[in-house]
């Protein structure tokens, strides 16, 4: 294959990875490292590098819309922070010294995790009852906009969210992905968020992670601007279109189709890793 | 505290920064991806086995000497670095509004992952 047949398909198969991660809520990351290393053959390594750039542009450029609606909580967001960008830190580091069969494997893993996770009923969130007494002393509790006007809701357990949230970043620096499933898990099902604030909050949090373990990546020579390029700006696009179209598709039997998909990635990853193809 | 700076302004703000640094990251890494094209489409292609990346392209100084040579692969990487530096500077964006709103605790938070974020972007973590 010549550098521009590559490119093209790349570029388009990036596309497809972008806006299946945006209809489904995984994420780009999850879709576009399957796809380079079990398709086109890539070293799962400067799949990952280049999965996380595309990462860090869709949580840029959504939660710029995002935040300014005021769902995202921002102080949750900087707080949990400091656990993802040190546990994507720690990541990063294993992924340097991990070989590609381990990392195939952990990663189906983690893709059959988060088809199960993207399934998940929501809880309600709690408005109510005695605050959490930590949550109340770092000022988490929060409003977002409803359509009757702004609705409170309580934070909790934050040392257990905080736990989940260094798990996430571990994943994301492995993996090359935003873990934005661990994400939402921690910040919906731990600490009580409702469910548009833990996305949108999710989202905004995952380019920060993203960025932590990319400095790793990029001085390891992980990333490769030749593969980035594709990568990134067809993620990016993709992922636009996604969310554009969301509104339009029934959310329930999408989900569905898309857990299935993910989950038989996860398997054929899985396969890959341990017959050493990968 | 300026009274301007309220919570809902910051957000604004930072929704703004946020979309500036991705656009201006995707025009660098599509303007140096044509570049990159125009020169080497036509040969061949091997990402099977991992080498690293050569040396200039893993460090600030490296690439923003190629990208002003016009290297279309440094053009690209120079796009990246931006899309790197986007989320940095939201957080440094935030400690700022924190601390123009006299919110010690929450602009500490904000300087250790500031502080995480730049010690991992200048390769200084053990």
């Amino acid at each position: 294959m010549t550098i521009l047949e590559f490119t093209a398909v790349v570029w388009l198969g990036s596309l497809a990875a972008g806006f299946l991660g945006a209809l489904s809520g995984l994420g780009g990351g999850v879709v576009v490292v399957p796809l380079l290393t079990l398709l086109l053959g890539v070293e799962i390594h400067y799949a990952a590098g280049a999965a996380l750039v595309s990462v860090i542009a869709t949580s840029s450029g959504a939660a710029s819309a995002y935040v300014r609606e005021g769902y995202s909580n921002l102080r949750v967001g900087m707080l949990l922070e400091i656990a993802t960008s040190l546990g994507a830190v720690v990541g990063a580091k294993l992924a340097t010294r991990a070989s590609g069969a381990v990392i195939a494997v952990v990663f189906g893993a983690v893709l059959l995790a988060s088809a199960g996770l993207s399934l998940r009923r929501h809880a309600e969130p709690i408005d109510v009852g005695p605050p959490d007494p930590l949550a109340a002393r770092l000022r988490l509790d929060g409003a977002y906009p409803t359509h009757p006007g702004l609705r409170r809701y309580r934070v909790r357990r934050v040392p257990l969210a905080s736990l989940l949230m260094g798990l996430a970043g571990v994943l994301s620096g492995l993996l090359g992905i935003g873990s934005g499933a661990v994400k939402v898990l921690a910040l919906d099902a731990a600490m009580g968020l409702p469910f548009v604030v833990s996305t949108t909050t999710s989202n905004f949090m995952i380019g920060v992670t993203a960025a932590a373990s990319a400095g790793v990546y990029l001085h390891r020579g992980y990333i490769d601007p030749g593969l980035a390029m594709p990568v990134m700006l067809g993620v990016l696009l993709g992922s636009l279109a996604g969310a554009r179209a969301l509104p339009h598709l029934g959310a329930r039997a999408l989900r569905l189709v898309f857990a299935g998909l993910v989950a038989a990635l996860g398997i054929e990853m899985i396969a890959n890793g341990l017959s050493g193809r990968i | 505290m300026p009274r301007g700076w309220s919570d809902h302004r910051v957000e604004e703000a930072i929704g703004r920064l946020l979309r500036t640094g991705v656009l201006l990251a995707a025009a660098l890494v599509a303007a140096g991806g044509a570049l990159y094209l125009i020169r080497h489409g036509a040969e061949l292609v091997d990402y099977r086995a991992f080498r690293g990346e050569r040396a200039d392209l893993r460090s600030v100084r490296g690439v923003l000497e190629g990208a002003l040579g016009l290297q279309g692969r440094d053009v690209i990487q120079l796009g990246l670095l931006v899309l790197l530096a986007t989320p940095v500077a939201r957080v440094a964006f935030s400690m700022v509004a924190f601390a123009l709103q006299r919110d010690r605790l929450y602009a500490g938070v904000a300087l250790l992952v500031l502080a995480i974020l730049l010690s991992s972007l200048a390769g200084a973590m053990p």
